[in-house]
C-alpha cells in the first residue's frame, strides 16, 4: 500500500513537471517566432488568437497528420527514434530543483545523472538519421553526432569547474554552495566566468541550435536528421529540441547564476533579497531568450569552423580553468561545500 | 601585432557581441509590416492592374478596333477581329487580352487614341478554370462599367501631368 501510494506520490509529481514543460515549450516557440520576427522587423503570428494560440493551432495540424515511414527505412528505430530524443529531455528534469528541497530527486550525481541525460538526446538523432535511409538525414546526423561529441567534452569540462568549486554533485547543494551575503557577486558566474560562457555555449551546439544546427542544415541538407519525419513524430522531435532548450536555461541559470538565489542576497532589500523559486524562472528565461537571440542574429557557423570552436578554443580554455578553480579552492577563496 | 588583435577580438566575441546589440536595437524598432487583408498601403492614380474597355456617357464602346494597342504590345498579349457595323463605323468583333501574357506595361493605354482601353486600379483577382485568363470584349466593358467613375477620376488627376 506505501509502495502504492509512493507511486502515485512520484507520478503526480512528475505530471506536475512534464505538463508545465510541455505547455512552456508551446509558449517558447511562440516566444520564439514573435522575438525573431521583432528582430526582423516584422511582427510574427498575429492570427491564431492574436498569435497567442498559434503553437497550439500549429500542435493539433501535427497531430491530426498522418506519420509516413519511408518504404526503405527500419520502421522499429524510425519509430523509436523520436521517442530516444524525447524521453532524455524529459528525463533530465527529475534532477532539477526549483527551490531548495523542491527537486522530483534530490539525487547525490545530480550533475552526472544530468551529463548522463544531456548526452542521450543524441541517441535519438543518430537513429533517426540512420533508419529513414534517406542521405539527408544520414548526413544530419553524421553532423549531429560529430558536433555533440566534441562539445560533450567542452560541456563535461565546465561542469568539472563547478564540481570543484562547490564540492558537491548535488544541484541542490551546488546552488547552496553560491549563497552569501554579497548577493550574485556570490554566485559561480564570476570565478568561473570562462567556464560559464563555455557551458552555456555548448549547451547551444548541444541542442542544435543556431549557429550550431548544423544538423538541420535547411539550406544544405533540407531539414537534416528529420527530413524524412511527419505528424507527432515530427511533433515529438520539435518537443524534445525546445524542452532541451528550456533545460539548459534552467541548468546555467542553476549552476552558474544562483538558481533560486536573490541576486540581492544580504543587501538587506526586503522581499527582494529572499531566495525564491521566481529567481530561477527569471534567470532561465533570460538564457532561453539568449538562444532566441542568437537565432536571430548569427548565421550558420561552417562544419569545420564547429570543430574548431569546440577543440582548440573551448577544451584548451575548460581544462585551464578548471586548474584556475582548483587553485582558487586550494587557495581558501571558495570553502568547497559550504 | 595585427593578428594578435585579431586573435583577442574573436576570443572576447567582440564582434558577435556588435552583432547581438544590433539586433537588441532592431528589437524595439517600430515594425513596418503592413497587415495587408487589413491594412493596405495608398495606391498610385497611375497603378495599372487589370483592364477595362470604357464607354462614352451616351453607352457608345470608344473603341474605334484601329489596333494600335494590339500593334503597341510587347508580350503581343492583345488579339483584336473588327468589322464594319450596320450603321457603317468600324468596331471590333473580338477584343481579347491574355492575362498570363501581359506584363502591365500600360503602353495599350498610352497609345488608345479615344481612351477606351484602360488598366484600372484592380490587382486582386484570381481565375478558377483554364481559359479565364484570356479576357473578352463583354468583360471588359463590364469591368469599364462597373468602374467608370474611378476611372474618370483617376484620368482627370493624371491628366495635368501627360
Amino acid at each position: 500500500m506505501d509502495t502504492l501510494l509512493l507511486l502515485l506520490w512520484t507520478l503526480v509529481k512528475i505530471l506536475a513537471i512534464a505538463v508545465p514543460l510541455i505547455v512552456l515549450v508551446a509558449f517558447f516557440v511562440l516566444w520564439e517566432r514573435k522575438v525573431i520576427g521583432w528582430m526582423h522587423s516584422r511582427h510574427g503570428p498575429t492570427y491564431v488568437g492574436k498569435g497567442i494560440l498559434q503553437a497550439f493551432a500549429d500542435t493539433f495540424k501535427l497531430l491530426l497528420k498522418e506519420v509516413m515511414v519511408p518504404a526503405n527505412a527500419n520502421g522499429v528505430l524510425f519509430r523509436l527514434a523520436p521517442l530516444l530524443a524525447l524521453a532524455p529531455a524529459f528525463a533530465a528534469w527529475a534532477v532539477v530543483p526549483f527551490q531548495d528541497g523542491m527537486a522530483l530527486s534530490n539525487a547525490n550525481a545530480g550533475l552526472l545523472y544530468l551529463l548522463a541525460m544531456t548526452s542521450m538526446g543524441v541517441y535519438g538523432i543518430l537513429l533517426a538519421g540512420w533508419a529513414s535511409n534517406s542521405k539527408y538525414a544520414f548526413l544530419g546526423a553524421m553532423r549531429s553526432a560529430a558536433q555533440v561529441v566534441s562539445y560533450e567534452i567542452a560541456m563535461g569540462f565546465a561542469l568539472v569547474g563547478v564540481l570543484v568549486a562547490a564540492g558537491s554533485m548535488n544541484i541542490t547543494d551546488i546552488v547552496n554552495a553560491q549563497a552569501g551575503n554579497s548577493g550574485l557577486f556570490e554566485w559561480f558566474w564570476l570565478p568561473l566566468l570562462p567556464l560559464f560562457v563555455i557551458y552555456f555555449i555548448s549547451g547551444v551546439a548541444e541542442t542544435n541550435r543556431a549557429p550550431f544546427d548544423v544538423a538541420e542544415g535547411e539550406s544544405e541538407i533540407v531539414a537534416g536528421f528529420h527530413v524524412e519525419y511527419s505528424g507527432s513524430a515530427f511533433a515529438i522531435f520539435f518537443l524534445a529540441e525546445y524542452a532541451n532548450m528550456i533545460l539548459i536555461s534552467f541548468l546555467t541559470a542553476l549552476l552558474f547564476l544562483g538558481g533560486w538565489l536573490s541576486p540581492f542576497q544580504g543587501w538587506g532589500w526586503g522581499l527582494l533579497s529572499e531566495p525564491s523559486m521566481f529567481w530561477l524562472f527569471a534567470k532561465a528565461f533570460v538564457f532561453a531568450f539568449m538562444f532566441l537571440w542568437f537565432r536571430a542574429t548569427f548565421p550558420r557557423y561552417r562544419y569545420d569552423q564547429i570543430m574548431r570552436l569546440g577543440w582548440k578554443v573551448f577544451i584548451p580554455i575548460t581544462i585551464v580553468w578548471i586548474l584556475a578553480a582548483a587553485w582558487f579552492v586550494h587557495a581558501g577563496w571558495f570553502v568547497a561545500g559550504a | 601585432m595585427k593578428r594578435a588583435v585579431e586573435y583577442i577580438k574573436s576570443l572576447f566575441l567582440l564582434e558577435l557581441l556588435a552583432g547581438m546589440a544590433l539586433t537588441w536595437r532592431y528589437l524595439w524598432a517600430p515594425k513596418v509590416t503592413i497587415h495587408y487583408p487589413q491594412e493596405r498601403i495608398p495606391q498610385s492614380p497611375r497603378f495599372r492592374g487589370l483592364h477595362a474597355l470604357r464607354r462614352y456617357a451616351n453607352g457608345e464602346e470608344r473603341c474605334i478596333a484601329c489596333k494600335l494597342c494590339e500593334a503597341v504590345c510587347p508580350a503581343l498579349a492583345i488579339t483584336i477581329d473588327s468589322e464594319p457595323r450596320e450603321d457603317g463605323s468600324r468596331r471590333t468583333t473580338r477584343y481579347e487580352i491574355d492575362l498570363f501574357k501581359c506584363i502591365y506595361c500600360g503602353f495599350c493605354e498610352e497609345s488608345c487614341p479615344v481612351d477606351s482601353i484602360v488598366e484600372t486600379h484592380i490587382h486582386e483577382y484570381h481565375f478558377e478554370q483554364r481559359g479565364e485568363n484570356i479576357v473578352g470584349k463583354a468583360k471588359l466593358l463590364a469591368i469599364g462599367d462597373r468602374f467608370e467613375a474611378e476611372i474618370a477620376e483617376r484620368k482627370a488627376f493624371d491628366a495635368a501631368y501627360r
